[in-house]
């Protein structure tokens, strides 16, 4: 009897956890509840997917063509030399509780995120250095952005701009807890906290098929809030789940073990990992250590005699490419093709190290002042790839003499030091791009960048490189045509691969798991992957 | 007979930990990487792991660095607990309540975020040795409360027995009736403190890892040893990754089969006035 009840008990659990299967709805997992159902207060990835699923949006990136498309917006024109945006919108739109959406509630959606009180990270793409854009509407379907110089390219940053419910706007409605509209596919029906999210299918969205049909196929989205990657896969390959947007190394060998057909490889994904040598003028390093750290030719001689496949092959199992520098070859268009990933070549680095009075004696590498080269080296604990390739360059640079000290650090520890004490000697971390435009790297390669790894925020550039770079970055940031950006853009790749303030190591591949079960799928590398097309995906 | 038995296994694992580099087949960071995550063999007994390091040779050397320092520390903590309770037979004024408060704030602190702090302060050009003395000190060194309660409570209950008051009447000194006649009482109670800290010890180890206090790597301990076990494939492909869990298992039995049961009634003193 006992033992007739502990069964019942644990299938209860069971089913409890997971929830009955519903019709029609798509289920996947995300690692949190998101921070917020505003999509302007949007700051990460959890809460970014709820915005991309629900809130609609002027234009649309298409991820695997990398065009704009129209949405809520039928057309735009730029004009006035690039510094004006006009968006026509389509007639009779409404949010999904059935209230008119017109140009007066996208102005106010713009004007909110511009709002320099309001902590809006898509209000902070739209902004620009000469103060805050003006915004006209000039009928309830047309309204125009006016800034005070060009901001070339601009418009593909409404794909980030999910038009808000405007009750949103209101302290009074948001402290209700209510749940807002949405203009999108889909609308929040349901929060369970820490345990799933419920989205309804929109029966004011906009779009339809060819056939007339309206979209999106699918009658709701269930999103299980699950931290655990591995009860993930679990899950996936018990067919609880029909999607897993992102899918470790790790279980990715498992995955294409025992559900092959599900298991998808994309090729390299937007993201890179690399290593750095803290350059700050700080005097948190020995005056000896400065002068290795400032040398191009060390830092080349190191990108040398690291074994780049080795960590493709060892930490990713061969699920990532070799990184060739800053951008990822998955970013088609503004990847320089020219560049290819440095050779491993040990004997080369101690050739460069000797041209610079560097010297191995009995297995110590020292410099012209008899220092034995040996360096810290940090990254994030808990982040078993990334500690994988620390380990990897230890043992690489021990061939040459160089003595590295790992320490994995707790993450904040880590930002603290090299974001604000610089107090540290090299680092391994990654980017995490979630944009193929370029533009909004600038944080990162202008030399007064808070982003600027090696030593941010400069008052005027340390090198004549880096001056190069801002003067690039800032004609990329001003400049109209997308072929002039585009050398520009590439001169700046060309420049970080010469002067290697960033070895980058490998773009790690995008994966993901599939279900059969899910058709219209069109994985791109770009987020959000797999349900970029949302509105077409369909359960069979 | 057991009691013999568990010293000698003991004593076999500290003698093979200490010749490790004599019997290790392979440096404890050498990487094969064309032999990744590999089956046992010939040359790797217990197989590679995911960098293509011998197992064998890092359980080997683990061994050294955990049964060699995790003891140390839990001996640094339970001599610094000893010499703490003290103040409780002595019958200094304010000084029980002092420690007892002081005790108390100490089991009362976030010791995480302290050790965050403190990893902030540190260098970070250290080399893997002093990392592994720093990581056991510093256990060593915080872990005292917990015992110190225990013997606390325990010296009170020696100090207000018969034969004790006894033994102050008779003219001993203190001193004297604390390490002649007390330390036998409480020898068993710091022996049972020293089997539950062991442990405890080895498995901090590996979390302090996570706040880059641990043992640096490449230099493998228990606890990082023990991190595998994360991986159930990893545990699946080569049940040699349970060795390190196996030897833990195994060392903690012998300390117990060593541990004899605390006795500190005041009746069991050969002197008792009852």
């Amino acid at each position: 009897m006992k033992r007739f009840a502990l069964a019942l008990l644990f299938t209860f659990s069971a089913v409890a956890a997971s929830g009955p299967a519903v019709p029609n709805e798509l289920r996947f997992a995300i690692a949190a509840d998101p921070g917020s159902f505003d999509p302007l207060h949007v700051e990460e990835s959890n809460a970014e997917i709820v915005r991309y699923l629900t809130a609609g949006v002027l234009v649309r990136v298409n991820r695997v063509s990398g065009n704009l498309e129209p949405e809520l917006a039928a057309s735009w024109n730029l004009n006035e030399g690039g510094r004006a945006l006009t968006f026509q919108l389509r007639p009779g739109l409404k949010f999904s509780d059935g209230t008119p959406l017109t140009a007066v509630e996208v102005g106010h959606t713009l004007e909110r995120a511009l709002d320099p009180k309001q902590p809006s990270p898509a209000g902070d793409t739209l902004r620009s250095a000469e103060g805050i854009p003006e915004i006209r509407v000039t009928s309830p379907v047309s309204l125009t952005i006016r800034y005070k110089t060009p901001k070339p390219g601009f418009e593909s940053l409404f794909d980030g701009l999910g038009i808000a419910d405007p009750r949103l706007a209101d302290p009074a409605f948001v402290k209700t807890g209510k749940l807002p509209a949405s203009a999108g596919p889909f609308y929040i029906a349901e929060f369970h906290r820490g345990d799933f999210i419920r989205l309804r299918r929109n029966p004011n969205y906009w779009k339809r098929d060819q056939a007339g049909h309206p979209l999106p196929y699918l009658d709701s989205v269930r999103l299980d809030i699950q931290q655990n990657k591995d009860i993930e896969l679990t899950r996936f390959l018990r067919g609880e789940l029909h999607l897993i947007n992102r899918v470790d190394p790790d279980n990715f060998s498992r995955l294409q073990k025992e559900r092959p057909g599900a298991a998808r490889n994309l090729g390299p994904s937007l993201d890179s990992q690399f290593l750095w040598f803290n350059q700050n003028a700080a005097k948190t390093l020995p005056e000896w250590k400065r002068k290795w750290f400032t040398s191009t030719v060390f830092r080349r001689a190191i990108s040398h005699a690291v074994h780049r496949d080795d960590m493709v092959r060892i930490v990713y199992g061969g699920s990532a490419h070799a990184a060739a520098g800053p951008i990822s070859p998955a970013n088609r268009f503004w990847f320089n093709k020219e560049l290819k990933p440095l050779a491993t070549d040990p004997a080369e680095a101690l050739k460069l190290l000797a041209s610079e009075g560097f010297a191995l004696r009995d297995g110590v590498l020292k410099d012209r002042g008899g220092h034995a080269v040996e360096f810290s080296l940090v990254t994030n604990s808990g982040n078993s790839a990334r500690e994988r390739l620390a380990q990897i360059v230890q043992s690489d640079l021990l061939k040459i003499g160089i003595r590295v000290n790992f320490v994995p650090l707790e993450f904040n520890s880590l930002m603290d030091r090299i974001g604000k004490s610089y107090d540290y000697e090299a680092a391994i971390l990654g980017f995490t791009n979630v944009e193929l435009d370029p533009l909004l790297e600038k944080n990162v390669w202008l030399s007064s960048g808070p982003q600027h790894a090696w030593a941010p925020l400069q008052k005027s550039p340390a090198t004549p490189w880096e001056a190069r770079i801002d003067e690039l970055e800032l004609k990329q940031a001003t400049e109209g045509s997308r072929e002039v950006r585009k050398k520009a853009i590439d001169e700046v790749q060309r420049i970080v691969v010469a002067e290697v303030p960033l070895i980058y190591l490998v773009n790690p591949d995008y994966l993901c798991a599939i279900s059969p079960a899910l058709q219209g799928a069109q994985p791109a590398v770009a987020p959000p992957q797999v349900l970029w097309n949302v509105e077409w995906l369909r359960l069979r | 007979m057991i009691q013999r038995l568990a010293l000698a296994v003991l004593l076999a694992v500290a003698a093979i930990a200490l010749l490790a580099p004599a019997i290790a087949p392979a440096p404890y960071d050498y990487q094969d990487r064309e032999k990744t995550n590999a089956p046992p063999d010939r040359h790797s007994p217990m197989g590679t792991d995911e960098l293509g390091r011998d197992r064998f040779s890092r359980l080997l050397y683990g061994t050294r660095v955990s049964v060699l320092l995790v003891p140390a520390a839990a001996l640094l903590s339970v001599v610094l607990a000893l010499l703490l309770s003290l103040p409780a037979v002595w019958r200094v004024p304010l000084a029980a309540p002092a420690v007892s408060g002081f005790t108390t704030i100490s089991l009362s602190l976030p010791w995480l975020f302290l050790y965050i702090i403190l990893r902030a302060e540190l260098p970070l050009n250290t080399s893997p040795s002093t990392s592994v003395i720093l990581t056991f000190g510093l256990m060593g060194v915080s872990g005292w409360a917990v015992p110190a309660r225990v013997f606390t409570a325990a010296m009170q209950q020696l100090r207000d027995s018969g034969w004790v008051l006894q033994a102050q009447t008779s003219g001993m000194r203190t001193w004297r009736i604390v390490l002649v006649h007390g330390w036998p009482h409480l020898r068993s109670l710091a022996l049972a403190q020293l089997r539950i800290l062991v442990p405890v010890y080895i498995l901090s180890e590996a979390n302090l890892g996570l706040l880059g206090l641990g043992v640096a790597p490449p230099l493998p301990s228990w606890g990082n040893l023990i991190q595998d076990l994360q991986h159930p494939d990893v545990v699946r492909a080569n049940p040699w990754v349970l060795a390190p869990l196996a030897l833990l298992i195994l060392v903690m039995i012998c300390i117990e089969c060593l541990q004899t049961s605390p006795d500190i009634s005041p009746e069991s003193s050969p002197v008792s006035l009852r």
